[in-house]
């Protein structure tokens, strides 16, 4: 075992290893209580970049609520807009070259709407964010004790000191080995594994309501991912925060998430509960992807991708903007929807169900 | 800049994981001791090689320098004979070098033809040069990284486009008709700053000491502009914000401390350039520092003098370096000592 391997696997840490410990049922079965009431909803959430060249439309028209301790993960193709819509919601875009409209609401309030003082304190405590490529997201020339402790220095006046300690506990919690050792540490003196804890430890120091996480496991091997995942969703259990989970793994969406958000050329195109989406996609582009897995089952079968690449978020073809990759795209006839003219509205095709698709019901029924 | 003695690992490091090291071990201690050591160490073989090429250069110039120190009389064949005796001037090269490397390791850097110590000269125009260098740096300091922050924090803002045109002009006209220019201009005619010398003090600095400072100050400001603008759009400074920092702390401890990295550096190792720039500038403005030294001990086929003066150039330009060196890996932990 290479060094940097023996510090991704830490003895002593046994709850670190191994994903299929609960049954995916069980485990979203805990992760839900069932509040009720939202604490983020987003409504028609746009974004467009307006730099030199044309207009950019990376987010059009996104909506989704967030309840405490509900997991909701954000499928779709890279280069969709799954970031930029996060990104939004941590007021971390640059405006301009971004505009943002619509409403984020957290706990009943527009940030959007309000200052740029009251949004500041909100991240941190009321919404954090993890990002993909720990490295390059930690600063190089400070501890990692010391970008723990920032959350308390800046939030909560602590003194340094203080600060330290609360790291230190913080990366004990995250079940990095020998937290106290290494809390002056430098972030490339970690594996990628660890920084990712790093940045969790970072993201949860003020225990928010609602953990954004843009492929937060992308980066690492795969091992190491599960141990990721694993400690998020243990820490959820523990804090009762809303997860919003970006990612391109199917098989993690299945295990983590109560529900999923497929988002298509910047729009939600089809969501519900993850068990209904993955058994019965309502919406084409959904059943594509659910498709261009490999299954156990299917081995040797051929597998069924989606044609074609998506549209430039710059130029979004008309109508239904997958109708070009749509394998059941048609003209309308008899009064019936053009799927190249006519934009199909997110609706509730199922009780608990919503898809932007003017043929849902035929995928569904048919 | 410096020998590339430090090794980045940032890259290596995701090459090669086993970097990190085993859960509880504390990483390598970096022994900037022995470091430093071997760096100077190093410097002694590097000393004793610019000195014999300069010796060898000045031995090569044309002419007699003991007819040339008498100008238009000629000597008694016996005085020429004495002083040529006494400055070995009829020793091959490498015997003449050989005295003279034996002479300074005991601390004797010779004396030029009148009789007069070379260290006196060294020790009587030091002074001047630090103070002419430490003006040239402070403007560098203020101007360069005052005018490159701005310029970084608002890309294509009238600023920054003033900025862009009056570096590529500083760096595009050579140093001697800037020094020229802003003498007649400055000092001449709108009578702002002494034309000459170092009578009036501090003040007589400032314009010799922007002058020599000018090229490297442009340097500075589109180094800091540059490095500004891409720690701007660093991962790092989105996670900054992400956290909820104050904008201030964003862009102080998460782009300032990381883009100074490489400008802080380069004005580290500038300092020993600035002592060569000394000898134009020290000439133009009739400063009597090192440079001027050297400068008229050319023209008087001083070797002795000549050689003393550029040895310690040399040696202050690589002892910078070093510092520079050090002073890189306290700033940018990623970088180690090897
Ligand atoms: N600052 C910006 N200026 C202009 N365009 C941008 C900017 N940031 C993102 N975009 C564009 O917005 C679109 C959506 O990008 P986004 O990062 O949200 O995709 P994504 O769904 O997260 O993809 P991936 O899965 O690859 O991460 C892309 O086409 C990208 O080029
Ligand atoms: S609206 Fe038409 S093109 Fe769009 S997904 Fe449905 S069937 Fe396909
Ligand atoms: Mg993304």
């Amino acid at each position: 075992m290479t060094p940097s391997t023996s510090g991704a696997h830490p003895a002593g840490t046994p709850a670190d290893s191994g994903t299929t410990s609960r049954t995916d049922a069980a485990a979203r079965a805990t992760a839900t209580p069932d509040t009720g009431v939202p604490v983020l909803e987003v409504e028609d959430l746009r974004v467009e970049f307006r730099t030199r060249g044309p207009v950019v439309n990376a987010v059009n028209g996104v909506s989704y609520s967030i309840a405490p301790g509900e997991t909701m993960a954000i499928l779709g193709e890279s280069g969709c807009g799954k970031s930029v819509s996060a990104q939004a919601i941590m007021g971390i875009l640059d405006t301009p070259p971004a505009v943002i409209s619509g409403a984020i609401r957290f706990e009943g309030r527009d940030m959007l709407a309000m200052g740029a003082e009251d949004q500041r304190k909100i991240r941190g405590p009321g919404v954090s964010m993890i990002f993909q490529d720990a490295l390059s997201a930690l600063n190089p020339v400070y501890s990692v004790g010391y970008q723990i402790g920032e959350m308390f220095r800046a939030h909560r006046g602590t003194s340094k000191k203080e600060a330290r300690e609360r790291a230190v506990e913080l990366m004990d919690r995250v079940r990095i080995p020998a937290a106290r050792q290494r809390v002056d540490d430098y972030p490339h003196q970690f594996s990628g594994g660890m920084r990712q804890r790093v940045m969790i430890a970072m993201a949860l120091a003020l225990d928010p309501k609602v953990l954004i996480a843009d492929e937060p496991t992308t980066a690492l091997d795969v091992t190491v991912q599960a141990q990721v995942m694993d400690l998020l969703k243990d820490l959820q259990r523990d804090t009762g925060m809303g997860l919003i989970l970006i990612t391109h793994d199917l098989g993690v969406v299945n295990e983590v998430a109560d529900r999923v958000s497929v988002m298509y050329a910047g729009k939600v195109v089809e969501t519900g509960t993850t068990d209904d989406v993955f058994t019965r996609p309502a919406h084409p582009y959904t059943r594509g992807l659910m498709s261009s897995i490999p299954l156990l089952e299917d081995k040797g079968h051929r597998l069924n991708p989606i044609v074609g690449a998506p549209p430039s978020l710059a130029a979004i073809p008309p109508g239904c903007s997958f109708h070009l990759r749509c394998p059941m795209a048609r003209r309308g006839a008899d009064g019936r929807p053009d799927c190249a003219a006519d934009v199909p509205p997110l609706r509730e095709v199922v009780v608990g169900r919503r898809s932007a698709c003017h043929y849902s019901e035929e995928l569904l029924h048919g | 800049m410096g020998l590339p003695a430090v090794v980045v690992t940032h890259g290596a490091v995701r090459l090669f994981p086993s970097a990190d090291h085993p859960a509880g071990a504390r990483p390598e201690e970096r022994p900037v001791g022995r470091y430093v050591a071997r760096r100077l160490l190093l410097t002694i073989p590097v000393l004793i090689g610019a000195s014999f090429l300069i010796f060898a250069m000045v031995y090569a110039l044309p002419g007699d320098p003991i007819r040339a120190l008498a100008g238009d009389r000629p000597l008694p064949a016996s005085v020429q004979a004495a002083l040529t005796a006494e400055f070995n001037l009829d020793d091959p090269l490498l015997v003449q070098y050989a005295k003279y490397v034996g002479g300074l390791l005991q601390g004797d850097f010779g004396t030029d033809f009148r009789g007069r110590p070379v260290l006196d000269t060294i020790s009587q125009r030091l002074p001047v040069t630090v103070t002419l260098t430490a003006v040239a740096i402070f403007f560098e300091i203020l101007i360069g990284i005052t005018a490159g922050v701005l310029a970084g924090l608002r890309r294509g803002s009238f600023f920054d486009n003033l900025v862009l045109v009056s570096t590529t002009l500083v760096v595009s006209i050579p140093v001697l008709v800037l020094g020229f220019v802003s003498q007649y201009v400055l000092g001449v005619r709108l009578g702002w700053f002494p034309v000459a010398g170092i009578t009036q003090g501090l003040y007589s600095y400032l314009l010799p000491g922007f002058i020599l400072a000018a090229t490297s100050l442009a340097y500075v400001t589109r180094l800091t502009r540059t490095s500004l603008a891409d720690s701007l759009r660093a991962d790092y400074v989105r996670t900054a914000r992400a956290k909820g920092l104050a904008p201030r702390t964003v862009v102080v401890r998460h782009t300032l401390r990381n883009s100074l990295i490489p400008v802080v550096t380069f004005i580290g190792a500038d300092i020993g350039g600035l002592l060569g720039g000394a000898i134009i500038t020290e000439a133009v403005f009739n400063i009597p520092g090192l440079g001027r030294a050297v400068f008229d001990a050319v023209s008087q086929q001083e070797g002795a003098v000549v050689v003393g003066i550029i040895t310690l150039m040399v040696f202050f330009f690589i002892f910078f370096n070093l510092v520079v060196d050090v002073l890189y890996a306290v700033l940018d932990p990623r970088i180690r000592y090897e």
